[in-house]
């Protein structure tokens, strides 16, 4: 009962981190490779690391000590995990964002505007709304 | 001692195959924040490995070094970050 679960968490976390990998290789942009290459990877970790949980309270039920240590380790290593990585992952489309990377076939910038950054966009959005 | 083929193994085998692509991203990646990100997933992916390698050892100190991996990988890539925007600190 306990393996097939943990094979399922295994096989599902292994194939996100896989997918992510490969839509860092193949998408033209920034940040559709952040949306990639960021929530895949932590979505299949998520499982990686819970099939571990599995086996560690599974070693616990059984009656070993050692079980429980991998348990509790692997529920910080989590936690750690899933605290740092989406904060990285705004900082680094924050920097990109402000090091004046676009994104493909990208027109105007919005963000910008709002944040009130450069006079002229706005300026030839309102001659366009006249 | 562990037996030769374990399910462990394999998945490690994969997670190294998709290091492997995003190092290629890291390569071919045409701006600095393309390589910034390819670095953010593979720390990601070596945090992971590590906990599968301490299940597979039934060993914790190698789930300890996954714990502090993640913390400074994450203190080096927001002073990535932070320099990629430019300015001061």
């Amino acid at each position: 009962m306990f393996e097939i679960i943990i094979y399922l968490l295994l096989i599902i976390g292994v194939f996100f981190n896989l997918l992510g990998s490969l839509g860092l290789l193949r998408f033209p942009d920034v940040y559709t490779r952040l949306h990639a290459g960021t929530k895949c990877t932590t979505f299949g970790s998520i499982f990686l690391i819970g099939s571990v949980i599995l086996l560690g309270l599974k070693d616990w039920y059984l009656g070993s000590t050692n079980g429980s240590i991998l348990a509790i380790h692997a529920i910080v290593a989590l936690v750690a995990i899933l605290l740092t990585n989406p904060t990285g992952a705004h900082a680094i489309a924050r920097a990109a964002h402000k090091s004046g990377v676009m994104p493909i076939n990208a027109q105007v910038d919005h963000l910008k505007e709002d944040t009130g950054g450069s006079k002229k966009t706005t300026e030839i959005k309102k001659k366009e709304a006249r | 001692m562990i037996e030769f083929f374990n399910e462990y193994i394999l998945v490690i085998a994969i997670l190294m195959l998709s290091i492997v692509i995003a190092i290629i991203r890291v390569i071919l990646g045409p701006t600095a924040p393309d390589r910034v990100v390819g670095l953010d997933t593979i720390n990601t992916i070596v945090i992971s490995g590590m906990v599968l390698l301490g299940a597979l050892y039934q060993d914790i100190i190698y789930i300890d070094v996954a714990i502090v991996y993640a913390l400074l990988s994450f203190i080096s890539t927001l002073f990535i970050a932070k320099y990629l925007e430019g300015g001061g600190f």
